[in-house]
């Protein structure tokens, strides 16, 4: 069976090969015919459900059931190929203990915060849903009502939420996962270009002469991206690879150059490197002239830690209240400079200088600035969470812009800096739809008063429904319930109980405070479903018909495969159905509805959902759109509601980017379709932005321009390295970076329920160097604790294997539910993008 | 009486050649030798924190009361002080033995590349990041795909770091792991004496 499969797939790409160069292989198609896959399975396109490089995957249906998945050769993303967890994806439908019903606390038949979780009914489910969701509505207003969103929900699920919350409740508080994951990447590119998401492509690893990777461990975090960054490196034999970490991983393995620095100082080194373009002449002086400005960042803006905290309260620009009441400053506030004095900053951060203070040798540093410094070598810059979980993350993104643009090695085939991201859809739902606290669709901000207009306008709402108040951050959200201003709380499709930072002190509190009511959609009772109040029972991956937003901007749809098991329902379902719950009248002002009379006496669903636009899809178009893939085709979303939902959805929600530069195709393109790179005009993707030639937004002429900004021009920021919050002392005397693994996704509520990849990495071990291990009486496989200022792990000590420290520091991965590290960590965030640090604070390993 | 004896026979020829799939402890001499020293007294599956190794039981392919692990079960843990050579009275594991990583329990194989996922070049190397002397006893070899871009990642065992202590297997996804660990006898070949690779590049006295 799995022979003759592959002999399928090979002779896919043969015929796939010959294809493209337009020539026949004789007895190809009688082969093809010969080899044909079993035709009991039903086979459909697909995406990937776990990390951001967006896999394609053909999905095999047999009796209602996903019996088979595999990568689709004609995925440009992935060719066919997957890694370990794509391999699995079959499974993860089928973990025993998928939840199939509404379960609330209760006792003696009533809720109450303390009782043990019984099966309800959903009427029963959202029964008590509204009753808390109105009671504190009517007692503290709409800032004591939230959402925790995700960057694994569908597009559709992400416009359903955020019209929900931004729009019917009136509250801003809807803030996602990638809040965690993404937020100082989107800083950053709003920062220095106005707009937010890649200018580059996955296509770029096919020109570039070098990379240089920047906290990031590809080889385990984005595998198929990394093995096309090593076939490069394979066919061509001068590129090179440069790894910068804190510590010695699976990424560093294939480097040609890595250099370990001490944490924090990738400020520094940034610096360093533009100093070193200046002074050996390299800078692209007519690029700069033409495309840049210089702008001068605030400095002293705290670390996002509570008002109280000591560090808080000598900072003069973090935003808080300072003591007339008034914010301290802005922490992203910036000042017109020039290049003169950009000279004069970096000119401070030489080789000597930055090698004490990263611990790097003097050669290394110098021979990573040659490898961008030098004009004839195209680099593509890759990050992740390093420079993005960091307490100066905005800067670190604003500083590898910085070398790339002195060099003017920008959005051309090869060359780029390109910000990776984490999960399946942190761009196509967290940032394109915008689910953020602060955002609204296409990259426009609640903050603005026309940005807001223009969302009431294509939303068919009276002026002012969406509020101008910025709303909790995903951090600020643990401390607003620990605090009882946030009061009714529902997180859906992720779990943030284990992945937020320093849960026992400032979220657990939270949710389970008598005067909070929580409630978790999830598929499995993961820790963020145990510590809820009310589990919704969800329909995941191809239980739903999907679409996700990848790396690369490349928006990739499905079709629902398969029925949900018992009463599982889409997080879409669960928004819509409950939006009926609410009268405008219950929700809105006076003053709202007077300016929109027809929608008195309306439920939330129909003035947000059945509103004209979004149900202007009738439900016979389902079959027909999807009729050259499954014949008779239906979703469940679209049968309940009686419409076309997805499309409606998703049709409404492209009017905010069409014609502004985020243009996606048409809906019924996306499911023919491998996906499609944004900005999508006239049916055709957009490779690299801002380049006359690949970008239909660039005319003729202009050669580049980064019209993200009303200049044209991007930013080149001035900005100093600045040591972090709380680095080890003589009893925390290491650092504690968390991360992930290749074969668990996130927090593992998937792949820990698929028995190969649960055996194959069980347990989060302490990676330690064999010298702090013995440095502490410790040895391999000792019973250690992990303990910080805010609690602590018990596991095991690992000084072998995939991850090699150096002396002070340790790694713990965060995917093991029965070793949660988010106990120990630290809730300091970057003050501009309000992401969380959680590759550093202080811990002390001492033996169990 | 005979035929008893005929079937104890038996069974004793069976045990001298150890089932492929089970593998001695640490230090464990060559397995006459072995048998010859081994008390049967458990002192070794005891003193195993892990719990890792067992005694064999009457009726096993193995002789009663010798101690044994398989590793797709559960593969040795290689503590750094190897309690069980320490707990051996008898040297049948050689106290010699001090650092773990020169044991040689057994040889580890990719005995199946036409299952190994990496072999198809998916992402995989379960049984690189596996092993706790990876990049060393496995490394992984990149090699182009033919059907794409991307890279393949080839797990590769180098005989002279590997232990043997089966994490590789254990932890291999596939339904049968293409990854094992067998007796050295059974995995390592053997050159013809006349062929000698580690000849150097150039022989100063016939240098041109």
């Amino acid at each position: 069976m799995s022979t003759s499969r592959r002999r399928f797939i090979k002779l896919s790409a043969v015929a796939a090969a010959a294809a493209a160069a337009d020539i026949t292989i004789p007895g190809l198609d009688e082969a093809l015919a010969q080899n044909a896959p079993d035709a009991s399975i039903r086979w459909d396109k697909g995406a990937c459900r776990f990390c951001g490089t967006g896999c394609g995957v053909l999905v095999g249906v047999r009796d209602g059931r996903v019996v088979a998945t595999q990568g689709d050769p004609d995925a440009a993303v992935n060719r066919g190929l997957l890694c370990v967890k794509g391999y699995f994806l079959a499974k993860i439908m089928y973990g025993a203990d998928r939840l199939t019903r509404p379960l609330l606390r209760m006792k003696d038949g009533k809720f109450d915060k303390n009782g043990e979780f019984t099966p309800v009914s959903w009427t029963q489910a959202f029964d008590i849903m509204e009753e808390k969701c109105k009671a504190a509505l009517k007692a503290k207003g709409p800032s004591s009502v939230g959402m925790f969103a995700s960057g694994q929900w569908t597009i559709w699920e992400g416009i359903a939420g955020a019209k929900f919350m931004k729009a019917g409740l009136r509250s801003n508080n809807i803030d996602p996962n990638a809040r965690h994951c993404m937020a100082s990447a989107v800083a950053g590119f709003m920062r220095t270009f106005g707009a937010d998401e890649p200018m580059g492509c996955y296509d770029d690893t096919e020109h570039a002469d070098a990379f240089v990777v920047w906290g990031s461990n590809m080889a385990e975090m984005h595998p198929i991206l990394w093995s096309g960054v090593t076939g490069r490196r394979l066919s061509t034999k001068h590129v090179k690879i440069a790894v910068l970490s804190t510590f010695t991983h699976r990424t560093s393995e294939a480097a040609d150059l890595e250099i370990i620095f001490k944490p924090q100082t990738d400020l520094a080194i940034l610096n360093y490197v533009c100093n070193y373009i200046i002074q050996s002449g390299a800078v692209n002086e007519a690029f700069v002239k033409q495309h840049v400005t210089f702008m001068k960042g605030v400095t002293d803006i705290g670390y996002g830690l509570r008002p109280t905290h000591r560090l808080e309260q000598v900072a003069g620009n973090n935003g808080y209240p300072g003591a007339d009441g008034k914010p301290k400053g802005d922490p992203n506030a910036a000042t017109p400079t020039t290049f003169e004095e950009f000279k004069q900053h970096v000119s401070e951060y030489t080789a000597d200088k930055v090698a004490e203070l990263s611990g790097v040798p003097k050669d290394k540093l110098e021979a990573l600035a040659r490898i961008y410094a030098d004009p004839k070598t195209k680099v593509v810059s890759f990050w992740t969470m390093g420079f993005n979980q960091h307490t100066r993350g905005t800067w670190a993104n604003n500083l590898i812009y910085d070398v790339h643009l002195l060099l003017g090695k920008i959005s051309e085939p090869g060359n780029g800096p390109f910000s990776i991201t984490g999960q399946p859809s942190a761009c196509g739902t967290a940032r394109e739809v915008g689910t953020f606290a602060h955002r609204l669709p296409a990259d426009l901000v609640v903050a603005n008063p026309q940005h807001r207009a223009t969302a009431e306008e294509i939303w068919k709402l009276p002026a002012g429904a969406i509020p101008g108040q910025i709303g909790f951050h995903a951090v600020a959200m643990d401390r607003a319930l620990k605090d009882r201003n946030l009061n009714f709380y529902w997180v859906c499709c992720t779990n943030n109980m284990q992945a937020g930072p320093n849960l026992s002190q400032e979220r657990f509190p939270g949710w389970r405070d008598p005067a909070n009511f929580v409630v978790v959609t999830d598929a499995y009772p993961t820790v963020s479903a145990q510590a809820a109040d009310l589990v919704l029972p969800a329909a995941m991956w191809m239980e739903k018909e999907g679409a996700y937003g990848n790396a690369e901007r490349r928006s990739q749809f499905w079709r629902q495969q398969v029925k949900a098991p018992g009463e599982a329902r889409s997080d879409l379902w669960q928004i819509m159905e409950f939006s009926k719950r609410f009268k405008t009248e219950e929700v809105w002002p006076e003053d709202l509805l007077a300016k929109a009379p027809q929608y008195r006496g309306k439920t939330l669903f129909d003035v947000l959902y059945a509103n004209g636009q979004v149900n202007r899809f009738p439900l016979a178009d389902v079959g027909k759109v999807n009729a050259h893939a499954i014949k008779g085709y239906s979703n469940d979303e679209s049968t309940a509601f009686g419409f076309y939902v997805q499309k409606g959805l998703f049709e409404e929600y492209a009017g905010f980017g069409r014609g502004h530069a985020h243009d996606l195709g048409s809906f019924d393109q996306y499911h023919r379709v491998r996906g499609l790179r944004w900005p999508v005009v006239d049916g055709k993707e957009t490779l690299w932005r801002y380049r006359e030639g690949y970008d239909p937004y660039v005319k003729q002429g202009e050669g580049v321009k980064f019209y993200g900004r009303p200049d044209g021009r991007a930013v080149i920021f001035t900005l100093p390295y600045q040591p972090p919050p709380e680095p080890p002392d003589n009893e925390y005397d290491l650092w504690l970076a968390t991360g992930r693994v290749l074969e668990h996704w996130h927090s593992g509520s998937m792949t820990r329920r698929v028995p190969e990849l649960y055996r194959a990495v069980p347990d989060a071990l302490v990676f330690m160097n064999p010298k702090d291990a013995e440095a502490r009486g410790l040895k391999q496989g000792d019973v250690v604790r992990v303990i910080s200022r805010r609690g602590e792990v018990q596991t095991r000590v690992e000084t072998r294997g995939r991850n090699r420290p150096p002396v002070g520091l340790v790694f713990v991965p965060w995917f093991d539910e029965s070793r949660l590290i988010n106990k120990v960590t630290l809730d300091a965030t970057c003050p501009i993008s309000k992401q969380n640090d959680f590759k550093k604070c202080a811990v002390k390993v001492v033996k169990a | 009486m005979t035929l008893v004896g005929a079937g104890l026979a038996l069974h004793a020829s069976q045990v001298r050649a150890l089932p492929s799939q089970v593998i001695r402890a640490p230090g464990a001499r060559a397995e006459p030798e072995f048998l010859a020293a081994c008390l049967r007294c458990g002192m070794c599956v005891c003193d195993c924190p892990y719990h890792i190794l067992e005694l064999a039981t009457l009726g096993q392919d193995i002789a009663t009361g010798t101690p044994y692990f398989v590793a797709r079960s559960r593969p040795c843990e290689m503590c750094v002080d190897i309690p069980c050579v320490k707990a051996c009275p008898s040297g049948a594991l050689d106290p010699e033995l001090t650092d773990i990583n020169q044991a040689r329990m057994g040889l580890a194989i990719l005995s199946d590349h036409e299952t190994c996922l990496n072999f198809l070049g998916l992402r995989c190397e379960v049984c690189y990041r596996a092993c706790p002397l990876s990049d060393k006893a496995i490394t992984l070899e990149p090699q182009q795909n033919p059907r794409s871009l991307h890279a393949m990642f080839i797990p590769t065992v180098h005989s002279d770091q590997c232990t043997g202590c089966g994490k590789c297997e254990h932890a291999c996804v596939l339904e049968t792991a293409a990854i094992r660990v067998l007796p050295r006898r059974l995995t390592k070949g053997e050159l013809g004496g006349h062929y000698r690779p580690d000849l150097p590049e150039r022989i100063p006295e016939i240098a041109q």
